[in-house]
Parts: C-alpha cells; structure tokens; sequence
C-alpha cells in the first residue's frame, strides 16, 4: 500500500489469567500474521519478487525455447541438471517462484482487507476530531478576527464546503471546533489497485488451468483440425481434457508474404476456411497482427516458410510423386531452411528405407560449392541435399524430430549416406542403385497456432481497473482540515487555529496558503469593520448550519 | 515504402548538431556550479524530519545568468533533438521508433523535455542541469556509436497501430524514469553531504538544491512515470496477443519490464514506509533506473526473444 497506514488500535491488554494454549497458538499466529501483512514484508517481498524473475531471463527457459534448454545441457553436462532440479528451466512454474508471489498476495490480501472495511466505515463515518495541537500539523496557520467564535467557524465551513470537503462541527472542552474532509476516491483508488492485483492472478491461473494452444506447419492447400494428435507442439493446462477441444477445422487455401525492396518482410496473409469438422466453412484472411478470433478462440500465423517437394523414382519404375516435407527457417532475413524428408515405406523392407536431408534456398547462389540464400522469395529454389538408404530407426520407441534425421542412426552405421548434390527445380540426381530423385518444386507452408485462453478477458479487465486504481491513488490528495477557536488573549474577537493534513500529491503548502489567503478575505467582509469592537453585531447565521450528511 | 536519403541524412546531421549543442548546456551548466554566486546559507535543521526548504522561493536571486544560458541552450538542443527524430520519420515514412537507435534517442529526448518542465516549474531544479545534460550527451554519444542504425522500413509485426501506443508510453516512462534516476542519485549525494553539516559546505553539491527538493522530485517524476510505465507494459501485452499468439510469455523483455515495474512499485511503496523513507528508497529507484538500462541494452543486444527488433544485427 502506498501511504502510511494509520497505527493499528493497539492489542486488547492480556487476560489477567494464564492465557490458555488455544490463545498462545492464537497469539502466536496473529503476530506473525502483522508480521506478514506489514508493509516492509510487503516490499522485501516485491524485491524477492523481482529477483527470483531474473534467472528467468538469462538461463535458458523451457516455456520459450526447448531447443535452447537442450544445448545448455550439451554445454554445461555437470551444471545443467544441478540447475535443473532447482527448477532453473522453469522459473515461471516453480514452486519457488509460486511461494514468492503467492506470499506476496497474503501479505497483500492481509493489508487490504482490513483497509477495506476501514475504508467502508470511514465512507460513512464522520471526519476525526481535530487534534488537540493544530499548530503541530505539517500545514497550520492563526488567524485573528474581531469576529465571535461561532461566525469565524461558519467562514470555515463555507469555505471548505465550497471545496467540496465533509464538515462536521463539534463542541469540546476547548472550544468549537470543525473536522473535515476530502479525498475519498484517492484510498478507494488504492484498495482498486491492490485488488486488482488480486483479480489479474486468478485471471491468469485460471487461464493457465484452462487454456491450452497447439502449433502446426501447414502446407497450402493442406489443413488441420483443432486436436491434440494433430499439432506438431501443443501445451495445455492440467485442466484441460482432449475431448474438450472446440471443435473446429481450418484449411491453408493460399499463403502470401510480401517483401520491401530491401527484402524487409512487409506482410504475410493466409486465405483459410474454418468451421466446424464437417462443415464447407467460412473463408477469413489472417495475418501478422491480425489473428482469427473466435468464441475464446484465436488461430494465428506466426510464421511461414517452404517445403521442397521432390518425386522419387525407384529402379523398378514405381514412382512416388508430391512427396515434400517443411523445411525450417534457418535464417529469417533470406529464409534460407533446414529439414529433412524421409521415405519410410517404398515397399522394399525395413533396411532400404529413404531418407534426404539438407538446405533448401528460395533463391539460390552457389558459390565455391556452397549453396546460400540471397532472397526470401522463391525466385530460383534451389537444395542442397544428401541421400541416405538404410534403416531410420523411426519405429523404436524413441521420439525423433521431423526435421532432422537420426544421428545416432548414422553413427551406428544403421543409415548411410549414399549420394550428395545440389539440385535447381527440374534436375534429379540419381543414387548408387538407380533410384532417383527429382526437385520438382516447392510449395508454401505456414505455420499456424491455435490459442485458447478463457482467462485473458478477466485479465484484460484487471488491467484496466487496476490503471484506473493507480491513477486515482497516485494522482488524487486526501486532506483534513481542522479548525478551533478561542477567544482572542487581548480580549476582543477570537483567533482561529486551522491545520491540515495532506496524504499524495505534491506540494500542500501552496494550496493551504491559498485557503488561509481566502479565509483571510472571507473573514474580513465578514467583520462590520476590520477594527469594530467584537461584541458588535456577530455575523448572520447560516440559515440551517449544514451538518454533516 | 522507399527511403529518402537526404532526409535520412539530414536526421543523421542534427544528431550530431543535437550533441555539440547539449554539449555546450553543459560546459554553460558547469560554469553555473564553478562561478555562480553561492546560494544563501542554507540552515540544516538540527532535528530530522523538520523541512529545510532553503531553495523554496527563499532565494531568487539565484537565476545566474550561466544557468539562464544553459537553460537556453538546452531548449535550443532539444529542438534540434526533435528534428533528428521528425526527420527520421519523415525519411521512413513511418513513426521513428521502430528500432533501437530511434527508441533510445526518443527517450533521452523525453528526459530533457522533463527537465525543461521541472526546471520552469520548480526553479530550484535549473541547478541540476549539469547533471543533467552531461549523462544525456553521453547517453546520445553512446547511442550514435553503439546502436547506430541506417533508416529503413519496419518489419511486418511492427506494422501496427499499437506501435504508437506501446513504443510512445514506454518511450515516455523512461524518458521521465531517467530524470528520477538522476534527482535519486543526487538527493543521495545532497543527503551525505547535508548530514555533515558545513565542514563540505565548498564543495559544487552545495550548489544543488536541498535534499528535501531532490527527494520530492525525484517522487514526484516517478510517480508521474509509474502508471505510464503500466500502462506501456499493459499495451504492450494487448499487442503481444495479437501479434505474437498470447499475452504474457515471459521473453526476456517482458521479464524485465516486469522486474522494473515491481522495482519501481516498491520505490513508491518504500518512499511512505518507515524504515525505508529517504536514502534505502532513493538507492530503490537508483536501482529501478538500472533496471531499465539493462532492458534496453542486455535484453536486445545479448538475449535473443521475440522483442529482437533492435536492428542491430
Ligand atoms: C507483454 C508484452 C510486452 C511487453 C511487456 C513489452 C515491453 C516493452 C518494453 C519495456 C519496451 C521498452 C524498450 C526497452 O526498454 O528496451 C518495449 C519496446 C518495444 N516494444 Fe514491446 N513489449 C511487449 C509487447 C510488444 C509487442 C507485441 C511488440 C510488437 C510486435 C512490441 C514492440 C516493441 C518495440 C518495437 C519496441 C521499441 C524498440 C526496441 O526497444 O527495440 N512489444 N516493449
């Protein structure tokens, strides 16, 4: 919380007697419970905070780059699983990481609640009295006036109600005296903020729990539909079930990326058609930006790229046409990809499976016998592919990339590589037993992702009132003013005493400065002539003296 | 979408126009330190807490006339700082801040732009001009060496709208951040030196104004910065769902705009808590600044994430 908080009413006193165990227990928990709740933990505990987000940032983190997680264990074989088992992969879903923020809310929750019942009651309650020593406020001033008591009191109230303060008066053993009051919305700005805070974490859990997303390289003319056995990557929260998945199917009918002259990437659109499984579907154009959204559902093109397509002859005349696999971006400024294809079952047994691997570039340039790219647009593609015949090791249990062949495969000797070239679209190399291999072309492929958060919107919304909240908290004043008077010591009109107490917002004393100016003035017209004796007439009486409402 | 050269060019003159002239604020701004007349003795109340606002409208006799000049001078810059800017964009076609050289020179833009309004409003802060205008021409030299790049088109996430409302708040926010830094690290200097009393009363600090001044602007600018700085993150996270497929995924940036929000939201809690008020919350903020500075340099020119439209490459 951002003011200081008011002393807390201090601990009934103890029972005379021996305080029972059940009290002990209860004391114990309640100190700690202040302890937790106190402004200090709370602010240790945003420091926390943000250092235990650092590691987060500079280690590798499985959420945003599995692949970067994967080197860093190459790299570092004795660090990495010592980091590992310290959740350092996944700082965002550690347990460490929760503990931190999920005190942080305690603390937070345990500072706001009270504040606002407190809050609550003071929207209702009457302004304090004033305190006993006006002149000890941070803003306070004198004023003299041939004017009696209760008529300079009555300047005050006039003016302060014209500020749009709450005024209630009171008579004490010391004389009248006025409260009031303004700035209700700077605190209800404030417990809006923290309970914001409160509201965008479940938003945010509840979409982690319920959400789910999947991602898959489409190829144009190529579709998908929107389960967990189709994605390429999904993620899901634990309380998502398979069967649960709206159902829907999108198909890729063109993909369009668009170039500057300096070949800055200046837009991508994909025409699809989406709708539900059996459906014709509607036609929509997605793009960079510019999502599809549905009923909490959302698809996307993150990125695109090609996938070469070759048609594989075998010796004995079978031929097998279109077969192409997506081949990854390497390089983003001149698409220059990596991938692999492989041809499992060309009918001839497990040890004379087919596999190319290699690059492929839009626009070729082979320079010294190697193969770049020079533009992301397909103007001359051109691969760089190797051959291998043998044995791929894709039905052994173990989970392999799509897009890259076995290593240990070829280390073991199970796969050898048979013939390497450079083809342009139209060429064919052919292999040691006369198998060959044709480029025939590339097609588009784009790579879709399909979103579904239902927390985003609650977010969305606390994030809103939670600007608004800090707004108002940190741009809004909270003032009392107080006012007494007393006879003045000559004898002969009164001196009134006016304080003020300002929470936020800047400078106070200008502003105090300007209300005794105006109460200076006010009192003054007030008075039959400055220097008229006091018992003179008083000055009228408002009609009702307002009080407060 | 093409490039104008002599645009481009002329953008790429004014930069290095901006730094002499800024340069030259500050040698005026140092000149106001080593000759301008010593303020009136200014009273270190004995008891803590009291306010010792020596610099209040107490001494107007101050406005010497090597501060008027550099004052003069920085608006002269700042103008100048806002051509290399305008014309930039104008050469592109485009908002300019779409890459990092832009952005930081924004923000340095922004920072003395706060200056100039503090200094007009609160006439105490002129004197801190020096400290001031000598970080942002290191800043800017920094700037034209290191992130230097040529002027060019934006790449196609860039092409939103919601590069106006994301870049520009949080151009804003550390614009005005960075003048907060700067009153914290001085208020931190004023406090020792007041806290010895007169024995270092020679020295160019007490020519600053008073801690209580230097701690109240420096809140003061933070927390006009705060809720722009939220507002940026928020922005930022309404266009990370449509641009990049969910809302928060801590990238690297997003991590550490989130560490400097909660850094800085624990400067404002510290500045009304007992225990923290004064120097802990100062060096806070101090921190928060760092934070801020190491977002824009680690985070695009080291981590590789989804914010990598620095151009440096
Ligand atoms: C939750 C989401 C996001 C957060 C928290 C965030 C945060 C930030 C921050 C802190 C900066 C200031 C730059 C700095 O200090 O280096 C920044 C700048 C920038 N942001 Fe974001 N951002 C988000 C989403 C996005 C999205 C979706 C885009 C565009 C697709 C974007 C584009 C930019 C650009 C172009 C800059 C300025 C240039 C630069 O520093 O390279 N941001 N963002």
């Amino acid at each position: 919380m951002s003011t200081v908080a008011p002393p807390r009413p201090a601990a009934a006193p103890p029972p005379p007697a021996r305080p029972s165990l059940g009290s002990r227990v209860l004391g114990l928990w309640l100190r700690w419970w202040r302890r937790l709740t106190a402004m200090r933990t709370a602010i240790i505990l945003l420091f926390l905070l943000a250092l235990a987000a650092i590691p987060g940032s500079l280690l590798p983190q499985r959420s945003l780059n599995q692949n970067a997680v994967r080197q860093y264990f190459a790299d570092n074989p004795t660090l990495a699983p010592v980091l590992d088992r310290l959740y350092a992969f996944d700082v965002f879903g550690s347990p460490w990481f929760a503990a931190v923020y999920l005190l942080l809310f305690v603390s937070l929750i345990g500072c706001v609640v009270p504040r606002l019942g407190e809050h609550l009651r003071a929207l209702r309650a009457a302004p304090p009295p004033a305190p006993r020593r006006l002149l000890r406020l941070p803003d306070s001033a004198e004023l003299a006036t041939p004017l009696p008591g209760p008529a300079a009191l009555d300047v005050v109230e006039e003016e302060l109600r014209v500020r749009r303060f709450r005024v209630v008066r009171r008579e004490t053993g010391a004389g009248p005296e006025l409260s009031a009051e303004k700035g209700f919305w700077k605190e209800t700005g404030n417990l809006l903020f923290h309970l914001s805070l409160v509201a965008l974490l479940l938003g945010l859990a509840g979409g982690k729990l319920w959400g789910y997303e999947g991602s898959i390289l489409v190829t144009e003319g190529q579709g998908f539909c929107n389960s967990f056995q189709q994605y390429d990557t999904y993620s899901a929260g634990p309380l998502v079930e398979g069967a649960d998945l709206t159902p829907l199917c999108v198909d890729l009918v063109d993909f369009r990326a668009e170039y500057e002259e300096n070949l800055t990437a200046a837009s991508y659109t994909a025409d699809i058609r989406y709708g539900a499984p059996d459906e014709e579907g509607e036609p929509a154009t997605i793009g960079v930006n510019d999502p599809l959204r549905l009923d909490g559902d959302r698809v996307y093109v993150t990125g695109h790229g090609y996938s070469p397509r070759f048609t594989v002859t075998l010796p004995d005349g079978t031929a097998f046409t279109d077969v192409s696999a997506p081949f990854l971006p390497a390089d983003q400024a001149t698409l220059g990809s990596e991938g692999a294809l492989k041809l499992p079952d060309l009918g001839a047994g497990v040890e004379d499976q087919l596999a190319i691997a290699g690059f492929l570039a839009p626009t070729g340039l082979t320079q010294g016998g190697v193969l770049t790219s020079i533009d992301p647009r397909p103007l001359n593609p051109q691969v760089a592919i190797l051959a291998y015949e043998g044995y791929l090791g894709l039905d052994s249990g173990l989970p392999q990339s799509v897009y890259s062949i076995d290593q240990t495969q070829i280390e073991r000797g199970r796969l050898t590589e048979v013939a390497r070239d450079t083809l342009s679209v139209g060429e064919a190399m052919t292999l040691p037993d006369g198998t060959s291999i044709t480029f025939t072309g590339v097609d588009q492929f784009a790579a879709l992702q399909f979103s579904h958060d239902p927390g985003q919107v609650w977010v969305l919304a606390a994030a809103i009132a939670l600007l608004a909240g800090l707004l108002a908290l940190l741009l809004l004043r909270r003032e009392r003013v107080f006012a007494r008077v007393g006879p003045a010591p000559g004898g002969g009109g009164s001196v009134l005493t006016v304080g003020s107490l300002t929470r936020g917002g800047g400078e106070s004393a200008t502003s105090f400065a300007e209300l005794t100016g105006r109460l200076r003035t006010a009192l003054d017209e007030r008075s039959p002539t400055p220097s008229a004796p006091p018992s003179g007439g008083a000055a009228p009486e408002p009609e009702d003296p307002p009080r407060d409402r | 979408m093409t490039v104008d050269p002599s645009l481009a060019e002329l953008s790429d003159t004014l930069f290095s126009i901006a730094v002499a002239v800024y340069s030259v604020a500050v040698v005026a701004f140092s000149a106001q330190l080593a000759f301008g007349r010593r303020p009136a003795r200014q009273l270190v109340a004995a008891g803590a807490g009291a306010r010792t606002d020596a610099d209040a409208p107490a001494a107007p006799s101050r406005t010497d006339r090597w501060g008027l000049a550099g004052l003069a001078v920085t608006v002269l810059g700042a103008a100048v700082h806002a051509g290399v800017l305008v014309t930039r964009g104008m050469a592109a076609d485009r908002l300019p801040w779409g890459n990092m050289y832009e952005f930081a020179t924004a923000v340095v833009l922004v920072g003395v732009v706060v200056y100039l309004v503090l200094a007009v409003r609160v006439p105490a802060v002129r004197d801190i001009g020096a400290f001031v205008l000598a970080p942002v021409v290191v800043s800017l030299v920094a700037i034209g060496l290191f992130l230097y790049t040529e002027t060019g088109p934006l790449v196609a996430a860039l092409r939103s709208s919601w590069l106006a409302v994301h870049v520009t708040s949080a151009i804003l926010g550390f614009g005005i951040f960075f003048v907060s830094g700067i009153a914290s690290v001085l208020y931190l200097l004023r406090s020792r030196q007041e806290a010895r009393g007169a024995a270092a009363d020679g020295s160019f600090l007490a020519r600053l104004p008073g801690a209580v001044t230097l701690d109240r602007v420096a809140h003061r600018t933070a927390v006009f910065g705060f809720p722009i700085w939220t507002f940026a993150i928020i922005a930022g996270a309404i266009w990370a769902e449509s641009a990049w497929g969910r809302f928060w995924g801590w990238d690297p940036k997003e991590t550490w705009s989130f560490i400097a929000w909660v850094v800085y939201a624990g400067y404002l809690h510290a500045r009304t808590t007992a225990g923290w008020r004064g120097r802990p919350a100062a060096w806070v903020n101090v921190v928060g600044l760092a934070v801020m500075v190491f977002n824009l340099l680690y985070v695009n020119m080291v981590s590789t994430g989804l914010h990598s439209y620095g151009g440096l490459d």
